[in-house]
C-alpha cells in the first residue's frame, strides 16, 4: 500500500471508529473538548507510524488504547493537581488507577448515544449542534463540514471550538437523559439530523439543487440513532422519511442539474431498496402504537407517493388526511401550504387556491418562494395565465437556489402562451 | 457510495443442497451484522443457498440454455452478500476486514455502478430515452 493508500485507509478507520473513541474518552475525562483533542492526537500518531509500521490488525483497538493512555496521563495530572490542592488528600493512588482502567471498558455501547445527545444539546446554537454532530458522531473533518455547508474552514473550526467551550462551561453531563427530559432532547437530536438532510436535499444556497453527500451523512446518523434507540416511533419516523425522500434523489435532478418535481419524476428511477427500507421503518414506527408524530406523519405521506406506481395513482385523499394531522400537530404555515397542494390534487385547483388565501397574510410566508410558486401553479391550472406568470416571477425573485430560480422563470415564461 | 461485499466460501461450489453454517459461525456473523447496522452503513444482506440448489442460464450463440447446479467447472461461487453505504472504497475494505470469516472464506468488495459512472455519451443516451417516456 502506498502512503496515499495508507492515509485513505486511516481516514476510513477514523470514520468508523471516531465516535466510539471520542465517546469512551468523554466518559473518562468528562470534557468533550479534551476528549476530542486526545482522540485527534491518537489519530496523528497513527498517521505518523502506520505508513512505516503497517496498519495493525485491530486498528480501532490500537487507536482507542493510544487515546486512552493520553487520557490516563491527563487524569493523573489532574489528580495530582487536585491532591496538591488537598481535594483528594485521602485518595489511594492505586485505587485511583484501577478505577481509570475499568472506566474505559464499562458500558461502551451507550457511548455513541451519549455523544449524540451531548453534541445536540440545546445549550448550543443550531449551527453549532450540526457542526459538532457531524464532527463527533459522523467522523467528518472540519474541512469536509466546511465544504458541505459552503462555509470557510476557519468559520467551522471556530464554531466547533466555541461549541466545545460552551459545553464545558455549562457542565453538560455525559449521559442519555431520562424522563420527560429525554423526549425533549431526542427532539433536538432529530431536528439536527433532519436539518443536515434537508440542507443536502434542497440546498438553500449555491448552484447545486442537491448535495447528496450531506443527505448520505444525515441518513447514516439517522440509521445509527435508530440502531441505538430502536423503540422510538419518531426516530423510526425520521429514518423512514429520509429513506423515502432519498429514494427519489436520482430522479429529481435532470441531466443539466435542474430540479425535476415529484409528479414529473420517472418513478422507475426511484431507488427501491431505499423505498423498502423506508416503508419497513414506517411499519415499525406504526407497530409501536400510539398516534404518529410529525416525522412519522411526513414519512406516511412519503409512503403514499412511494406506493403509487404512477403520479396519477397517488392516494391524494389519504395524503390530505395525513396533512390534517400534521397541521394539527405543528400549526406550521409551510405544512398548511403543502396541505393546500394535496387538497388541489384531491379536490381540484380551486379548492387548493382557496386555502392559500389566509396564508398570504402570514408574516413568515412573506418571503417564502414556494407560496407564490404554488399559487402560480394552481392559477395556471385554472387557466388564469397572466396572474400565474406574475406569481411565478415573484417566486423566482425570492428563490435563493439558482437551479430552482431557473425552473421558476422557465415556467413563468411558459405562461405567456403560444 | 454503495458497495457489495460478496462472500465467497471455498467448497460452497460443491456443497450439498440445504447445507447450513454452524451455529457458532452464524452467531459470530450476526454480531458482525449488528456492528454494521449500528454504524449506520448496512443497507441489505442475504445469504444464498448453495449452487446445487440453483441453476445457470447461458446464452451461447444467442440461445438461452439452462444448466442445473452444481456446476462442475465453478471454482468460486457466492455464498451471500452485504450491501453497504460508505464514503470510500477504503471504508468498504475496512468493513470487509472486520468480518469474522473462516479459513475457507473470502470477501470480494465491489462498488455498485451509479448513473454518474457511465461515460457522458451513454448518460445522454439514457437521459434522452427517459425523456421520451
Amino acid at each position: 500500500m502506498g502512503s496515499d493508500g495508507v492515509r485513505k485507509a486511516i481516514e476510513a478507520i477514523w470514520r468508523i471508529e471516531s465516535a466510539r473513541i471520542v465517546g469512551a474518552l468523554v466518559r473518562m475525562v468528562r470534557d468533550v473538548g479534551a476528549a476530542e483533542d486526545m482522540a485527534q492526537e491518537a489519530l496523528v500518531t497513527a498517521m505518523e507510524r502506520w505508513p512505516e509500521a503497517g496498519i495493525p490488525d485491530n486498528p480501532g483497538a490500537w487507536l482507542l488504547a493510544t487515546a486512552r493512555n493520553r487520557a490516563i496521563d491527563e487524569l493523573r495530572r489532574r489528580g495530582l493537581r487536585e491532591r496538591k490542592q488537598g481535594a483528594m488528600a485521602d485518595a489511594e493512588p492505586a485505587v485511583f488507577e484501577e478505577d481509570l482502567a475499568s472506566r474505559i471498558d464499562e458500558d461502551v455501547g451507550d457511548d455513541r448515544l451519549r455523544l449524540i445527545f451531548v453534541a445536540c444539546h440545546p445549550v448550543l446554537s443550531k449551527d453549532a449542534r450540526v457542526a459538532l454532530t457531524l464532527r463527533l458522531v459522523g467522523g467528518l473533518s472540519t474541512a469536509e463540514i466546511a465544504r458541505a455547508f459552503l462555509a470557510p474552514e476557519p468559520t467551522i473550526a471556530q464554531r466547533i471550538v466555541r461549541a466545545k467551550r460552551t459545553l464545558a462551561e455549562a457542565r453538560v453531563p455525559f449521559e442519555v437523559p431520562t424522563g420527560p427530559d429525554r423526549a425533549e432532547r431526542l427532539a433536538s437530536v432529530l431536528e439536527v439530523i433532519y436539518l443536515v438532510f434537508n440542507e443536502g436535499y434542497t440546498a438553500t444556497e449555491g448552484d447545486d439543487w442537491m448535495r447528496p453527500e450531506l443527505c448520505g451523512d444525515a441518513l447514516r446518523l439517522g440509521r445509527i440513532l435508530a440502531a441505538l434507540v430502536p423503540d422510538d416511533p419518531e426516530v423510526l419516523g425520521l429514518v423512514a422519511l429520509m429513506e423515502l425522500h432519498a429514494s427519489r434523489a436520482r430522479a429529481r435532478v435532470g441531466p443539466r442539474g435542474e430540479p425535476i418535481l415529484l409528479l414529473d419524476q420517472d418513478r422507475s428511477r426511484w431507488d427501491h431498496l431505499l423505498i423498502r427500507r423506508g416503508l419497513a421503518a414506517l411499519d415499525r414506527a406504526e407497530a409501536l402504537g400510539g398516534s404518529l408524530g410529525p416525522y412519522a406523519l411526513q414519512a406516511a405521506i412519503g409512503a403514499c407517493h412511494a406506493r403509487a406506481r404512477s403520479a396519477d395513482q397517488t392516494d391524494w385523499a389519504r395524503i390530505v388526511a395525513l396533512y390534517d394531522g400534521l397541521v394539527e400537530l405543528t400549526g406550521s404555515p409551510v405544512v398548511e401550504l403543502n396541505r393546500a397542494v394535496a387538497v388541489s390534487m384531491a379536490f381540484g385547483p380551486a379548492a387548493g387556491l382557496e386555502l392559500l388565501e389566509p396564508l398570504a397574510s402570514e408574516p413568515s410566508m412573506q418571503r417564502y418562494h414556494l407560496l407564490p410558486s404554488v399559487r402560480g401553479d394552481l392559477l395556471m391550472k385554472l387557466g388564469r395565465f397572466e396572474e400565474a406568470r406574475a406569481e411565478l416571477e415573484r417566486a423566482a425573485f425570492l428563490a435563493s437556489n439558482a437551479k430552482e430560480r431557473a425552473l421558476l422563470l422557465a415556467r413563468a415564461k411558459a405562461c405567456r402562451g403560444p | 457510495m454503495r458497495f457489495m461485499m460478496l462472500m465467497i466460501p471455498k467448497g460452497y461450489e460443491t456443497a450439498k443442497p440445504g447445507v447450513m453454517p454452524s451455529p457458532e459461525a452464524v452467531a459470530a456473523m450476526m454480531k458482525y451484522n449488528e456492528s454494521l447496522q449500528k454504524a449506520g452503513v448496512l443497507l441489505a444482506l442475504d445469504g444464498l443457498h448453495p449452487p446445487s440448489m440453483g441453476a445457470r442460464v447461458t446464452f451461447s450463440g444467442g440461445k438461452p440454455k439452462v444448466i442445473d447446479g452444481p456446476f462442475p467447472e465453478a471454482k468460486e461461487v457466492i455464498g451471500g452478500y452485504w450491501m453497504i453505504d460508505v464514503k470510500s472504497k477504503e471504508e468498504a475494505i475496512e468493513w470487509a476486514r472486520r468480518c469474522p470469516g473462516g479459513d475457507n472464506e473470502m470477501i470480494e468488495v465491489r462498488q455498485v455502478q451509479e448513473f454518474a459512472d457511465f461515460p457522458e455519451d451513454v448518460q445522454k443516451e439514457i437521459s434522452a430515452d427517459l425523456g421520451k417516456k
